[in-house]
């Protein structure tokens, strides 16, 4: 199975190549009027064909890796050191990206498929879609390269080979990392589809602002998936880790967020660009440079450049993308300096008090919190360049510099709604913030007499300004859902809720961004929380019990277990609340016997007012007692509540209005006239 | 009686302050736990570190409380730690010689930006009153129109 998944891999880059320069030479004879001996098109054709031949290559060699891992066969190296016997089937498949050549196939793959779906979809716009896959096979052949050269997933084991594997990484074996890595990776490599558009509509001086809208829902479906990738790594290391908190400003962590932040900022300033034709030349860098992050903080991580607890093994690999990152920066600049007065703005600001310039704010604001983000990230490696001494960027750092700004963001969703287009007037403004800045005040002042003192320290101060702003959103966002639900309720006479649907299914791209904002204050909120965060240490005997909040653990047992795949220790621990039994805890500790590594297995009891966390650190190695770490987490679960509302928020955003949609039906319905493009009603909607 | 109550209120005096300079130290620890990094190469907060049995954190955390208990300036304990461990052992770069550069880059791009912003709109402002009459009217027009076509009722 190893030749034939090397043989795919290698018969992929032979495709991807020939895409590469055949959709290359197609689309220059078509520019220029010259002509081969075939035709451009047909050429064109030639190399659309050879990217969904690359694509079932690319799946072939990755089916190749799962199925060695299936079958055990420890003749691939790679196989050998990421799976084992013993391991269960749901994280043999999770093996596919364990590792860096696995996590690289994973990455060819995914952009295989997101290829895929483009080029079967190429009517949509013949011409672009030629210069967007010509683009994304550059970016294939890339990956291709380093699977046949650099890090190849089916490379043999030299000499006799062994009887089992290594086994996976203990802190992989869980159930999300079965889906976090793909979804991340979604993300990631989705960010190269509307990247690959933009670059070919700024090639081809693509008249007008078409590409936008046909990227846009690419763009919103790979932020998505990136959405729920960052979420679902921060519930991952919540869940496993065991230090009790979800974010750590790790170098990986923060590699994900760069490109999420820039990711943001296109989705919103983009609508500039759709509505009054401005921001063109800032829209094509906001998605250049989201595309090259997406690279960048690969190789930051793959490369040793910086340090990171859950980084691939340092390799050389690192210059192989250093070589990328070159390439591509050196492309966008070169394709913008030719064709920059393509992008000349229609229309420009005309107030400070307009929407326009509330999107301005709000990208500034995102990118300077993903300056930030990077800024700390490389800080260690500039320091030592500097003053020859490495220091360490952490949480404190972040917390003292990302939260205002992430906090000034939450203002800034509170007002851009209640903005006007071109220009509000201050009355307005007045007349629409009464209510929500009424809400904070009062949300505040509620705040100080529960017992949150802004003034004792900082933490205390960022959350009470939070709360306080997310009770601002909520009502201004709120009272935008009421205002024009209201209308709907005059002239129809349904129902408040049923004029809401209807509101939000008129205009389902404003509403849902407005569900989405809504999620994120609730995320807001939960992140808040963590200012109020306890936490205590006690070694417990059988019955003895330890108090933490309004909670009393008691231990029934210790005891220890072993089955094929690792050897366990946990303890049983009763939790009472008011005297009254609420559950049962097992915190475990786990060695895993392939790898000799240890892991942790949390227990936590979820409320929406907070988490009981509790983790089994070990045995005190005198009396042989369990040592039981517990932390009370104050409103962990809205951070998950409000991932949910923004998965919602986006899928209400994507599906077509109801006009729109009513349309579309009625332009589908004579199949006779297939003249008719299907997408046509589709672009409908706006903010 | 006096001196029962006088000696009553001494021992609920001495009571609180030594409580109270408990809890303080505690905080203190904790807070000081929380901007030094574990020097075992976990990565983690020193006070979050929770590797069984790891002697870099054990040995730093007694280290901490000591400091702490006999009453040192934050400052002090920071410069000892990063003294003793390296600039590693600080979770965030002291505001020192270079690393400021750290702590003054983000605000200022910020400010820098915004300023920007307000520029660009002062200069476009200033264009945009030159502008004929007739297209402002038409480009009104046109987004009234387009206003009225998204909230048709």
């Amino acid at each position: 199975m190893s030749a034939f998944g090397s043989f795919a891999l290698l018969f992929a880059l032979a495709l991807s190549l020939y895409n590469l320069g055949a959709g290359a030479i197609a689309l220059r004879q078509l520019a220029t009027g010259t002509q081969g001996s075939i035709s451009p098109e047909r050429l064109a054709e030639t190399a659309r064909r050879a990217g969904i031949g690359g694509f079932i290559a690319v799946s072939a060699a990755a089916f190749a890796l799962v199925w060695a891992a299936f079958t055990n066969d420890f003749s691939v190296s790679y196989i050998l050191h990421h799976s084992n016997r013993a391991l269960p089937g749901p994280y043999k498949f999770a093996a596919l990206w364990s590792g860096q050549e696995g996590s690289l196939l994973l990455w060819a793959w995914l952009l295989a498929v997101y290829g895929f779906v483009l080029r079967v979809r190429h009517k949509v716009d013949v011409q672009l879609t030629a210069y967007a896959s010509t683009i994304l096979s550059g970016i294939q052949f890339f990956f291709l390269l380093l699977l046949n050269f650099a890090a190849p997933p089916f490379s043999l084991v030299a000499g006799e080979v062994p009887q089992d594997g290594f086994g996976l990484n203990p802190l992989l074996q869980y159930p999300e990392m079965v889906i976090h890595p793909p979804m991340l990776y979604l993300g990631y490599v989705g960010f190269s589809v509307p990247f690959a558009f933009a670059l070919g509509a700024l090639m081809m001086r693509y008249p007008g602002d078409k590409w936008i809208h046909i990227t846009r829902r690419w763009t919103m479906v790979t932020w998505l998936f990136l959405t729920c990738g960052i979420f679902l790594g921060a519930h991952w290391a919540y869940a496993v880790l065991g230090w009790g908190g979800y974010w750590g400003w790790d170098p990986v962590e923060n590699a994900s967020l760069m490109p999420w932040l820039t990711g943001t900022a296109f989705l919103h300033s983009v609508m500039m660009q759709e509505k009054r034709g401005m921001m063109k030349t800032w829209n094509v860098w906001l998605i250049f440079s989201t595309f090259m992050l997406t690279i960048l903080g690969t190789l930051l991580t793959r490369s040793g450049i910086v340090s990171s607890v859950h980084a691939f093994a340092q390799s050389a690999i690192g210059t192989w993308f250093w070589i990328f990152l070159v390439i591509v920066l050196a492309v966008c600049l070169f394709t913008f300096i030719l064709q920059r007065d393509h992008l000349k703005t229609e229309h420009r600001l005309e107030s400070l008090i307009s929407r326009e310039s509330s999107f301005l704010f709000n990208n500034l604001v995102l990118l300077t919190a993903c300056f930030t983000v990077l800024w700390g990230t490389l800080f260690p490696v500039l320091s030592e360049y500097v003053q020859g001494e490495k220091v360490t960027v952490s949480a404190p750092f972040y917390n003292r510099v990302a939260v205002p700004i992430g906090l000034f963001l939450l203002f800034l969703t509170s007002i851009g709604p209640l903005l006007a287009w071109r220009s509000s007037s201050f009355k307005s403004i007045r007349k629409n913030f009464v209510l929500p800045a009424a809400a904070a005040c009062i949300t505040a002042l509620v705040l100080i007499a529960c017992g949150v003192h802004p003034w004792e320290n900082q933490g205390s101060f960022y959350s009470f300004v939070a709360w306080s702003l997310a009770a601002l959103v909520i009502t201004a966002v709120g009272s935008e859902f009421l205002r024009g639900a209201g209308v709907i309720h005059r002239h129809t006479g349904q129902n408040l809720v049923a004029s809401m649907v209807q509101l939000t299914r008129r205009n389902t791209r404003r509403y849902g961004g407005y569900i989405v904002h809504f999620g994120v204050v609730v995320i807001f909120i939960g992140l808040a929380g963590s200012a109020f965060n306890q936490s205590k240490e006690q070694e417990l005997n059988f019955r003895q019990s330890m108090t933490l909040g309004p909670y009393r653990l008691q231990c029934l047992s210790y005891t220890q277990e072993s089955n094929l795949n690792y050897d366990s220790e946990y303890a049983l621990l009763d939790v009472y609340r008011d005297g009254r039994k609420i559950t049962q805890l097992a915190p475990e500790k786990r060695f895993y016997i392939a790898s000799q590594q240890t892991s942790t297995i949390v227990a936590n009891h979820s409320t929406l007012a907070w988490d009981l966390y509790v983790v089994y650190a070990g045995k005190d190695p005198d009396s042989g007692h369990p040592i039981i770490k517990v932390f009370l987490n104050p409103l962990v679960a809205w951070i998950w509540i409000g991932v949910g509302i923004i998965v919602f928020g986006t899928g209400v955003a994507l599906t077509p209005n109801l006009k729109a949609a009513f349309v579309a039906n009625r332009v589908r319905m004579p199949i006779a006239s297939p003249e008719v493009p299907a997408n046509v009603a589709l672009s409908g909607g706006g903010d | 009686m006096r001196l029962l109550r006088l000696s009553q209120l001494g021992f609920v005096a001495l009571l609180v302050l030594f409580s109270t300079g408990a809890e303080d130290a505690t905080m203190r620890y904790n807070a000081l736990g929380h901007k030094m990094m574990c020097v075992c190469g976990c990565s983690q907060i020193l006070i979050e570190c929770n590797h069984v049995g790891c002697q870099d954190s054990r040995q730093m955390l007694t280290e901490l409380w000591t400091d702490v208990s006999r009453g040192d300036s934050d400052t002090t304990i920071l410069k000892a730690f990063q003294a003793n461990y390296g600039a590693i052992a600080l979770a965030a770069p002291m505001f020192t010689r270079f690393n400021q550069a750290a702590w003054l880059a983000p605000p200022l791009v910020l400010l820098l930006g915004m300023g920007l912003i307000v520029a660009l709109v002062r200069k476009w402002r200033l264009r945009t009153v030159d502008m004929p009459a007739v297209s402002e009217t038409a480009g009104f027009l046109q987004i009234r129109d387009q206003i009225r076509k998204e909230t048709e009722l």
